[in-house]
């Protein structure tokens, strides 16, 4: 049986239930039970946390992460993968279906579902491939997998290259109400690029990677939406002009989202000039320019982009201490994510923190279907959150990360902002300087 | 006497006007060395030289061999086919493994970009780049200073030329960085495929042009640069025909006479005849191509001596 708990003190941030400001929580049975002075009242009995000087946020959504299982273990597990995410504040994962074989059917989502429960520390929703084992060449049963309860469905990884396939997807998808999750990615364009084409790739003789290879297949996407009224949803966006598509879409009223990642509005290609040919700068899609990382800051204050995900893909060293050429594409995300975005966007003052909480867990929790239920600690909803200081100075030092990989861009860097405490459904999972409780 | 201070020879963008003047004026010492009867000096005596290989390659590979064989150290050259490189090991295994047989210079040949910075971060060998994917082809860039500096007697103030495919070529890069360093300045010229604007950019504020022109580039030229074309340059839809990129590159007599009298012509080599040069020129009275390659050996010879020689045992 969990415990009650009444967190007193904190600043609650829950822009879904439109309150900002130090108010006391009370948990019981995996829910919020009660807030505001109901609590107090109620929670006379519970277990007490005092917060004050602490950010107390719904737990974070993180809808784009590759937990490596099955198949590749030796970089995460869902055991590894869903501890990085406690100690990130993270309480919900969408997990990647690009694991081998391919997460394409309810045996391996059933697969990824039993071991999360058994392993996993947190929440784990398993997306499904679009197409028969990611080949992009047979839609996947899509009508079967959301009946199990799939509501992702992309070939991460890899776009759908054939803008039939992606049409009938867009149609046949809508009847269950799913996300179809496109990686834009033309590969005619992107050709073997290892990083953003542009001063730097010249100067380091690396195979430049066109922002166009992004904005072609957003820029057919859009077209495919509008035509056919389905819903979707663009993964790591990087480059201006995929955003300024995005922006005219839902102008024109289309059901478009999107979301960025951490290193887009955090780095820009510069970054491999102060680091040659160091791998943990080599991602899909790359660090695009400044004015790309500008236009990614600009798009997360307007609206433009609905979610920061991380795109946590961990690599370990035989794929990553290697030629630039040949590394593996990807980076650590989990246990970065919330830092970045208060560094980077909220104490600079791009951002509230309210928006932040909006990025990183309310808007994602909507997207998913999970709205009042995730993404905010309004009565009645799951009892994930996280507490945060906003104000800690720390370093960040990969060994001490609890994800089973290492390939980290930040390796190295201050950042302001520190995860305290993660609770998932009534337990805390995680705790800073006691790492993980569960 | 004075030595390299740094570890590696990987990229002319990091070396000083002071370490090339003294890389040439070494090379200029060694040049001596091969119109002696014997061709020998004992400055790298007892240490252990590798020419390890990823991509064919004859001249460099010869002209390293030489060089090392002419400071009397041990060379051992190894072609990507002999290596377990192809068996699944990684590069820096390899690396490794050839370290604990007490290597003192790796000279490293590679289609990947970075590769011997990737090697050297990790090894005690001098690294020495012989060419790495598009980014540096260092000891070219030197040996065609050199050749430049020998015919006019100055790098300073020098109009050079370098025409064809600039983007994919690491013999452009180090010119240039070369170049820039010593006082000169730069045309670059090609087709905007091959040689895009945006190539000013690596160099911002510096004395180099980027035409499609080849007229344009070669007016006042002191020199011209002339790189190869490599024809699978026509899958990736970079020009139209080796019929059109003559038609609009080659260097010709009648072209080169748009260039200062007396201009230098040179040729990193491998020649395409008719392609990117034609026989006349590539043959005639204004070619260095034969030059480059003498000193090709000379100047490699400086490297690896500035980098791993014994003291006291010079030329």
């Amino acid at each position: 049986m969990n415990e009650d708990w009444l967190i007193v003190g904190a600043r609650l941030i829950d822009p879904a239930a439109g309150v900002d400001g130090v108010c006391p929580v009370l948990l019981r049975g995996g829910k919020v039970e009660a807030v505001g002075e109901e609590a107090l009242r109620q929670g006379s009995a519970a277990r007490r946390v005092a917060a004050e000087g602490l950010w107390l946020l719904p737990g974070l959504v993180d809808m784009h992460v590759h937990l490596r299982e099955p198949g590749q273990e030796g970089k995460e597990s869902i055991a590894s993968g869903t501890r990085a995410a406690a100690a990130g504040g993270v309480t919900t994962v969408v997990a990647m279906p690009n694991t081998t074989p391919a997460t394409d059917s309810v045996a391996i989502v059933e697969l990824v579902r039993a071991k999360a429960r058994a392993e996993g520390v947190v929440h784990v929703l398993p997306a499904a491939a679009v197409t028969k084992g990611r080949q992009g060449a047979e839609l996947s049963e899509i009508g079967e997998l959301a009946r199990s309860g799939v509501v992702v469905f992309t070939d991460d990884g890899d776009g759908v290259a054939n803008a039939e396939l992606l049409r009938r997807a867009l149609e046949y998808g809508s009847m269950f109400h799913v996300l179809i999750v496109e990686h834009c990615e033309d590969k005619a364009l992107s050709n073997d690029g290892v990083m953003h084409e542009g001063t730097h790739s010249l100067r380091l003789g690396l195979r430049g990677w066109p922002s166009a290879a992004e904005a072609a297949m957003a820029a057919r996407d859009i077209v495919l939406a509008e035509a056919t009224g389905g819903r979707i949803h663009f993964a790591h966006l990087s480059s201006r002009q995929s955003l300024d598509l995005v922006r005219s879409a839902k102008a024109r009223g289309l059901s478009v989202s999107a979301e960025t990642a951490p290193h887009f509005f955090a780095l820009n290609d510069g970054w491999l000039a102060g680091h040659p040919y160091d791998t943990d700068g080599k991602m899909n899609p790359p660090l695009g320019s400044e004015d790309d990382r500008l236009a990614v800051v600009e798009a997360l204050k307007d609206g433009t982009l609905d979610c920061i995900a991380t795109d946590h893909a961990p690599h370990g060293s035989l794929d990553k201490a290697v030629e630039f050429d040949k590394a593996a594409f990807g980076i650590l995300g989990l246990e970065t994510s919330l830092a970045l975005t208060l560094d980077r966007l909220v104490h600079p003052g791009h951002i509230s923190a309210a928006r932040a909480v909006e990025l990183l867990s309310s808007r994602p929790a909507q997207l998913l279907g999970l709205e009042g239920v995730k993404g905010t600690l309004a009565k009645g909803a799951d009892a994930d959150l996280c507490l945060v200081d906003p104000g800690q100075d720390w370093t960040v030092d990969p060994e001490q990360f609890h994800s089973k990989s290492r390939n980290t861009p930040f390796k190295g860097m201050g950042l302001k902002g520190r995860v305290k405490r993660t609770m998932v459904a009534g337990r805390w999972v995680y705790e800073d300087g006691k790492g993980i409780l569960a | 006497m004075k030595r390299l201070s740094r570890k590696d020879l990987l990229d002319l963008e990091s070396v000083g006007a002071d370490e090339i003047r003294l890389i040439l004026d070494q090379a200029a010492a060694f040049r001596e060395v091969a119109l002696r009867p014997v061709k020998k000096v004992p400055a790298l005596r007892g240490r252990t030289v590798i020419n390890l290989f990823f991509e064919p390659s004859t001249r460099t590979a010869t002209s390293f061999h030489l060089a090392a064989q002419r400071l009397s150290a041990d060379v051992l050259d190894i072609k990507v086919m002999d290596s377990s490189v192809k068996k699944g090991e990684t590069l820096l295994d390899t690396v490794a493994a050839f370290e604990a047989m007490d290597l003192s210079v790796l000279i490293m040949r590679t289609a990947h970009a970075g590769s011997p910075a990737l090697v050297a971060g990790r090894s005690k060998a001098s690294i020495v780049n012989a060419g790495d994917g598009m980014h540096e082809h260092p000891t070219q860039g030197l040996l065609d200073l050199f050749t430049l500096q020998r015919h006019f007697g100055r790098l300073d103030g020098l109009n050079v030329a370098v025409v064809g495919d600039v983007l994919h070529s690491r013999v452009a890069r180090s010119d240039v960085w070369g170049l820039l360093k010593m006082g000169a300045s730069v045309r670059l010229c090609g087709p905007s495929t091959l040689c895009p604007q945006a190539l000013k950019s690596v160099w911002p504020g510096a004395p180099v042009t980027v035409t499609h022109d080849l007229r344009e580039a070669l007016e006042g030229a002191d020199a011209v640069q002339v790189l190869r074309i490599q024809l699978e340059r026509l899958q990736r839809f970079l020009f139209p025909s080796t019929r059109e990129y003559s038609r609009h590159y080659a260097l010709t007599s009648e072209r080169l006479a748009l260039a200062k009298p007396g201009c230098l012509v040179m040729h990193p080599g491998p020649m395409n005849r008719g392609l990117e040069i034609s026989s006349g020129v590539a043959d005639g009275p204004q070619s260095a191509i034969s030059t480059q390659i003498a000193n090709g050996v000379a100047v490699r010879m400086a490297v690896l001596y500035l980098l791993a020689g014994n003291d006291a045992e010079a030329a």
